[in-house]
């Protein structure tokens, strides 16, 4: 059984809903997956020792975890936050960024911070800036099929398909910017459109053949910069299938 | 790839047997008269097709009924960013069985976003049908605006038809007049820079590709790729909507002139993505 593990990190819990929806679908395909932690969805090893002042919950993560998906950036303010995802990077094979705050931070980081419930909390990176990070999924959230795509392409240890996804690791500051500086200003735009439809904040616009993006509405989501097929193509050419 | 125009089961040439349909079509009006096909017999629910507003710039539209699929009828030079209305044709609008046209770069991106659809939510799944067109290069709008405007000396708002053979661009007016040519040498420095790193003339991605070259005037050749596409097409043939004949598949104009085309562009364009790569320059491949 493929030891799978959702880390619940500083986020809405989206990409969590995103891809509890798969859940079914991934049981009957695979019958393969051993969801061993997920604090949301199932009950944990909680350890629970109470003393004369207080109950400690201890909510440990599991050893010898496969795939851990990492949803939320890293609170740096927050040093169970920082505790917890060190712990994951030594317990788990492979960390998977799952959504966008995970990839590059989105919203938790280029939102302005200070507020409450935590006005302290002001510091959000991306996980790939405290461990090192194997794939990144951006999406805000990633769709459900994108999540069961990579859990089968990692499954089966396709990583002609999951390449795009490693690379994307270093996107940590995706944004509509980078339609500019990478696509548009190289002479690669052909201005097919696909960012306008993949950004759901409605940021992008075709306008005479190019994208014109209105970046005070970029959440840094990273979903153009993942679908724009002038940054990156799968360099397997079978992958595309007909 | 092992074939110049890519995999494929069948290549045909075809023309609709509807009238109204090749009255104003650009050759034999598959793609129109395989959306109004789909849409009659509920194979496709509603169809992304490039429109052409105020001034003959081409715009996506959703269209859901013949009379707005007959009004999109033609190639368009300058790109229609399809892709763009993908999401709302799912969302907004409720389709759960879209047609896409689209040039070869943009079936590569629907494509990638079939695969990975991390920013398309349950889009994937209702994609009903994929259709190429043959594409050497595109214009972007205000490169043709300069070339109508400037070089034919024809208002945009004028324009009817655009069309480009023979080595010329064609620009048709709507008062029917003889159309204005302009010799190709001409827009070629006008041509979209994306163009020349594209490996793909057919849309070797699409469910079927079509296109004028390979087949006489007034037919266009229908490169069948996978078994959606073959059983659209079959479909068509059975109702009637379609008249077919071989492919010739020998003579100069046939078979030869389109793999020519491709082995072409994919020649001249792979030495463009080469010095892109010595020059330092990032190619998407």
């Amino acid at each position: 059984m493929v030891r799978v593990s959702h880390v619940h990190m500083s986020g809405c819990t989206g990409c969590l809903i995103s891809f509890a929806d798969t859940y079914e679908k991934l049981l009957d395909i695979l019958s393969a997956v051993d969801l061993v932690y997920a604090i949301t969805l199932a009950d944990e090893l909680t350890k629970v020792t109470e003393t004369e002042d207080k109950i400690v919950i201890e909510r440990a993560y599991p050893d010898n975890v496969d795939i851990a998906l990492v949803e939320g950036s890293v609170c740096l303010d927050d040093h169970h936050a920082v505790e917890l995802i060190k712990d994951v990077r030594a317990k788990s094979k492979i960390v998977v960024a799952l959504g966008s705050c995970s990839a590059t931070g989105g919203v938790t980081r280029f939102g302005r911070g200070g507020q409450s419930p935590q006005p302290t909390h002001v510091s959000f990176v991306p996980i790939s800036e405290v461990i090192k990070t194997d794939f990144a999924i951006p999406g805000c959230p990633p769709s459900t099929d994108s999540i069961v795509k990579f859990l089968m392409a990692a499954l089966e240890g396709d990583t002609d398909y999951l390449e795009i996804y490693a690379e994307f690791v270093k996107y940590k500051d995706a944004s509509g910017e980078n339609l500019v500086k990478q696509v548009i200003s190289q002479g690669l735009c052909t201005g097919c459109g696909t960012c306008a439809s993949a950004c759901q904040m409605r940021a992008v616009a075709v306008f005479d053949g190019k994208p014109d993006i209105r970046m005070e509405l970029c959440i840094y989501c990273g979903s153009c910069v993942l679908q724009c097929p002038r940054i990156r193509m799968p360099k397997a050419k079978g992958i595309l299938g007909v | 790839m092992t074939k110049p125009v890519g995999e494929y089961i069948s290549i045909i040439a075809a023309r609709s047997t509807d009238k109204e349909i090749l009255e104003r079509s650009q050759d034999g009006g598959i793609v129109t008269a395989a959306y109004i096909y789909g849409l009659e017999n509920g194979l496709l629910d509603g169809a992304i097709v490039a429109d052409t507003t105020k001034g003959f710039k081409p715009v996506p539209k959703i269209a859901r009924t013949r009379a707005e699929i007959l009004s999109a009828r033609g190639t368009k030079y300058s790109l229609s960013p399809n892709m763009s209305v993908v999401k709302d044709a799912v969302k907004e609008y409720a389709l759960e069985k879209v047609g896409f046209v689209g040039t070869p770069c943009q079936i590569i991106a629907m494509r990638k976003m079939m695969q990975y659809p991390a920013a398309f939510r349950q889009t994937a799944g209702n994609i009903g049908l994929i259709i190429g067109i043959f594409c050497m290069e595109n214009f972007p709008y205000n490169a043709m605006k300069t070339l109508i405007e400037q070089y034919a000396r024809i208002d945009m708002d004028d324009v009817l038809k655009t069309d480009i053979g023979k080595g010329k661009l064609f620009v048709y007016k709507k008062d029917g007049s003889e159309p204005v040519t302009i010799p190709i040498k001409e827009t070629v420095p006008f041509e979209q820079k994306s163009c020349h790193i594209c490996m793909d003339y057919t849309s070797e991605y699409a469910d079927f590709s079509t296109g004028s070259v390979g087949t006489p005037d007034g037919w266009s050749t229908v490169i069948i790729r996978n078994q959606r596409g073959k059983d659209f097409i079959d479909k068509m043939i059975a109702a009637g909507k379609l008249e077919t004949q071989p492919v010739d598949m020998e003579g100069k104009l046939g078979m030869p002139l389109l793999e020519k085309l491709s082995v072409d562009k994919k020649t001249k364009n792979a030495k463009e993505i080469e010095h892109r790569i010595e020059m330092g320059l990032p190619v998407p491949y």
